[in-house]
């Protein structure tokens, strides 16, 4: 009896945003009189970050510290349209709604200063800072929260702005699928280790080493908090969840968390990712949305590390010591295979 | 532990910007971390009523009677809603998109499909009271026998699971039994290929999982409004099909939601909303409706379970030179969101590789199981483990690397893909090689030379000469909405997607659609036709006279702001 090491590796790409398109999101933009930001917005914020990441990119956008802005969400009578959180859509689809209702606002913003300052507004440039200034005169500066006082209590402007952003609706011939599915492609290429039991079946993952291509990271803590969280399920979908466990039977079916199986603390296994940021040319800032694709490659990398582990295919997920075990008798034995190991060909 | 390869693509972006980049705290973490975030279940209403539903306990069954004689008297029963009490008691959630003919009802009234159907609902003063008075419905079932297997419900003689598909089929673009892709010719390409590989692979039903159970609180507001306090992933989604089911106007309702405990797909199907709406409207008191535990995991939609096969035609060189795919995915018992989780998946064939002949047929399959929903990498996460075990096999058979079998077969930029568009902006190749790198994997000196820039296009950009084309799976009679279909709308030009950045907005990017005229929508039953093989295929079938034509009435539609159809 013994533990037996092995590595499966896979490679996937992920459609941005929903299929086919025809997914608008809406964003509005105003200022309060002293130059600070609200974005409204009825999309939602499951713990992914969706109104951090539109955060930043209205302060981006309209050239002020993000401090200056908050995002208000998910009041169907203050905030415009949203499709929804999902289809890994939102950061696409809203953040370039927002990019759209800031440059409106920030438009109005500058056309203040210019009044104030007596120049063109083509002229004016942001600091990001705070300040509004003539492009290769510092000097010669207002604050944001002047422009927006004189342009709303001087000049009778409102600093606000509107956006929308939908791709039209792609249509599907019947007869051979063509269609124009997306705009942009998540990806991502992944390495398991696991060590399989060869008495008790049991599969634990010890290691992960992945590369996942997702745009420009438009906040770097945030894409890490989802590619970790999603390879964890990832890896929970590949060896423990399942509500069916005997599918298509539908007995000993999980009522609970006791009887609905996810690792623990403990089953967790390190994760060494690189992050590659090919820009997309039509998301924000060249975004593309980490949210749902961390967890597919782990899924089918697992399936194969435990094939060079000890020679079974499970092709049925999820991968249970059952299975694993059945596999093993089926074979008389393990029967490793090491196709990836360290420095092989 | 994370890194960010900078050097990949570099010359692609401009890092030098204020805000976008930063690793910026959450705006929302203080109220996360104190606890204080108010979750849709913190708005407690003084006088606040609760819902619980009364379920089937079989799979499969007619109603005969339900008596709720003896429930309505237990003590602090307020009211108990029946399926008559839903003033229009039959959706389908993509009927906002002009997609599917509604199918499911809010509360069964004649028959239940799967174990956990609600046939009824419970507003009493305490949970414990609703639950009580669940006990003491009475229920006069006729069981039915059912089928579980999305194989066996597609057999001839299967019980029909859903009376508007007649077998257990969802019909595409109002023609077809399954959505198609045909690319090339694969049976050609099998027959001049030295292997074949061939696979099965069943991906299993998962949950969701949130911590926070799917819910709603409703109350009536002032000026004969109603608020809704929900867990939704999508507020105007499930605010439109609430409108739609209760027959009031959007702007009636007032829906609050955004800070969700979770949703990872789950929270979408907009079940709760209507429910507890309803409660307020009939009580005219706060109602709250959410599942416990043992629903959320047991009636709460889960992933649907999908199976494929898959064939391969591979040269020896490792080269792929056809792929076959035949799906099955499984709706459960009414059509959620599937059916269209299966054109994302289509559109998502091969996977991202270059493969010259291509060819699917993916079914979505009614079986007698709780309706399946979306969950992260919907229509994706399925066939992607199905692809990637499959390469392992594929790399096996050709005695090559797996990691060198991906690269040499990936897709690149300007390569020609098999729903018919170019790719552009890849990366696959650059993300093998990194993970290869760090795992101490020698590469071939080919696969350490490729790029995603490099090699695409040419040839590997060109249509192929002749498709393989049949009529496979033809349907008459019935028509699942405009959504999508190819010459059903009239065209127009598609719109240019606005590029970010620091230029000023164009004009708006959304323009209205002409109206098209309104086709038959008859709830006839579909009948299959036998396949046949030719490369110009015959005219569709005639489309039946409009006699029994079903107006849809959705209280909000997406159409008129998506471009969709409208009727």
């Amino acid at each position: 009896m013994a533990l037996h090491r092995g590595r499966g590796f896979a490679a996937i790409n992920y459609p941005i945003g929903m299929n086919l398109g025809g997914d608008p999101s809406q964003a509005l933009v105003h200022s309060n009189p002293d130059g600070k930001f609200t974005v409204a917005l009825s999309s939602i914020d499951l713990g992914q970050g969706m109104k951090s990441v539109t955060r930043q990119i209205a302060a981006e956008t309209l050239g002020v510290p993000v401090a200056d802005v908050y995002v208000d969400t998910a009041d169907s009578d203050t905030g415009p349209h949203c499709m929804g959180s999902f289809a890994s859509r939102g950061t696409h689809r809203v953040g370039n709604a927002v990019i759209q209702a800031a440059q409106e606002a920030r438009a109005v913003m500058l056309q203040a200063a210019a009044e104030e300052l007596e120049v063109d507004p083509a002229d004016l440039v942001t600091d990001g800072q705070g300040n509004i200034h003539v492009n290769g005169a510092p000097s010669r500066s207002i604050t944001t929260m002047a422009a927006c006082q004189a342009a709303q209590f001087k000049q009778g402007r409102t600093v606000s702005g509107r956006g929308i952003f939908l791709i039209p609706l792609s249509e599907v011939d019947p007869e051979t699928g063509e269609m124009t599915p997306v705009s942009c492609f998540a990806h991502a290429a992944l390495l398991v280790e696991v060590e399989v039991d060869d008495e008790t079946g049991e599969v634990a993952v010890r290691d992960m080493q992945s590369a996942y291509e997702l745009g420009r990271a438009l906040n770097p803590k945030l894409v890490e908090q989802q590619l970790v969280g999603g390879a964890w399920m990832g890896m929970s979908h590949a060896l423990w969840e399942t509500t069916e466990p005997y599918y298509p039977d539908r007995s000993h079916g999980p009522v609970d968390f006791n009887h609905y199986l996810m690792p623990g603390p403990g089953d967790i296994a390190p994760h060494h990712i690189s992050v590659l940021e090919r820009p997309a040319p039509d998301g924000p800032f060249g975004g593309k949305g980490p949210g749902e694709m961390c967890a597919n490659p782990v899924l089918p990398a697992v399936a194969n590390a435990v094939y060079d582990a000890v020679g079974v295919r499970i092709d049925e997920l999820p991968i249970t010591p059952e299975k694993v075990l059945r596999g093993i008798r089926a074979n008389g034995g393990a029967k490793p295979r090491q196709r990836l190991a360290r420095g092989a060909r | 532990m994370i890194e960010f390869r900078k050097e990949f693509f570099a010359d692609e972006r401009d890092d030098n910007l204020n805000e976008v980049g930063k690793p910026t705290r959450r705006q929302d973490i203080l109220g996360h971390v104190t606890g204080r975030s108010p979750y849709f279940d913190d708005h407690l209403f003084d006088g606040l009523l609760h819902i619980r539903c009364v379920r089937s306990p079989h799979h499969h069954a007619r109603i005969r009677r339900i008596d709720i004689a003896e429930a309505q008297s237990m003590p602090g029963v307020v009211r108990v809603l029946v399926g008559r009490d839903v003033p229009r008691n039959l959706n389908t959630l993509l009927s906002l998109l002009d997609f599917g003919i509604d199918d499911e009802p809010l509360l069964a009234e004649t028959k239940v499909a799967y174990k956990g159907e609600p046939v009824a609902a419970i507003i009493a003063e305490t949970e414990a009271q609703a639950r009580a008075a669940v006990a003491r419905v009475r229920v006069d079932w006729d069981v039915r026998p059912h089928v579980l297997d999305v194989e066996e419900a597609i057999k001839p003689g299967a019980p029909v699971v859903c009376e508007v598909y007649q077998t257990n089929k969802f019909i595409y673009h109002g023609k077809y039994d399954h959505q198609k892709l045909r690319y090339g010719d694969v049976e050609a390409a099998f027959a001049r290929a030295d292997h074949i590989v061939e696979g099965r692979y069943q991906m299993s039903p998962i949950e969701q999982a949130p911590i926070e159970t799917c819910g709603a609180i409703a109350a009536p507001e002032v000026n004969d409004r109603y608020v809704c306090y929900t867990s939704t992933q999508a507020l105007f989604f499930s605010l439109g099909t609430a409108a739609k089911m209760l027959t009031m106007p959007s702007n009636r309702l007032h829906f609050i939601g955004g800070t969700v405990g979770g949703g990872f797909g789950g929270k979408v199907d907009s079940l709760h909303e209507p429910i507890a709406i309803l409660g307020a409207m009939l009580t005219g008191r706060p109602c709250k409706f959410a599942w416990d535990r043992e629903e959320e995991m047991q009636v709460g939609a889960p992933r649907g379970a999908e199976r494929w096969y898959i064939k391969d035609g591979v040269a020896r060189d490792g080269r792929i030179l056809a792929r076959k795919f035949t799906g099955y995915f499984d709706s459960g018992a009414y059509t959620r969101l599937s059916s269209y989780a299966i054109i994302k998946g289509v559109g998502h064939l091969p996977g991202p590789y270059t493969i010259p002949n291509v060819h699917a047929d993916v079914y979505c399959v009614f079986t007698n199981r709780t309706p399946a929903t979306a969950m992260r990498g919907f229509g994706i996460t399925g066939v992607d483990f199905a692809i990637e075990a499959h390469m392992d096999k594929v790399a096996e058979a050709v005695g090559m690397n797996p990691i060198d079998l991906r690269i040499l077969n990936s897709y690149r930029d300007g390569d020609m893909k098999a729903h018919r568009r170019v790719a552009k902006n890849t990366a696959l190749i650059e993300c093998c090689q990194v993970v290869a790198d760090k795992a101490g994997i020698a590469l071939q000196a080919s696969s350490r030379a490729a790029s995603s820039l490099r090699d695409g296009g040419g040839e590997r950009g060109r249509l192929p000469a002749h498709t393989a084309l049949d009529q496979k799976g033809t349907v008459t009679g019935i028509d699942t909405g405009g959504y999508a279909r190819k010459g059903g709308a009239p065209g127009r030009p598609a719109q240019p997607v606005p590029m970010p950045g620091y230029s000023m907005p164009a004009a708006a990017t959304a323009a209205p659609r002409p109206p098209a005229q309104t086709p038959a929508r008859p709830a006839a039953t579909a009948a299959s036709v036998a396949s046949s093989q030719s490369t110009t295929p015959p005219p569709p079938p005639a489309q039946p006279a409009n006699t029994t034509d079903r107006p849809r009435q959705g209280a909000m539609r997406f159409s008129s702001i998506s471009g969709l159809r409208r009727r």
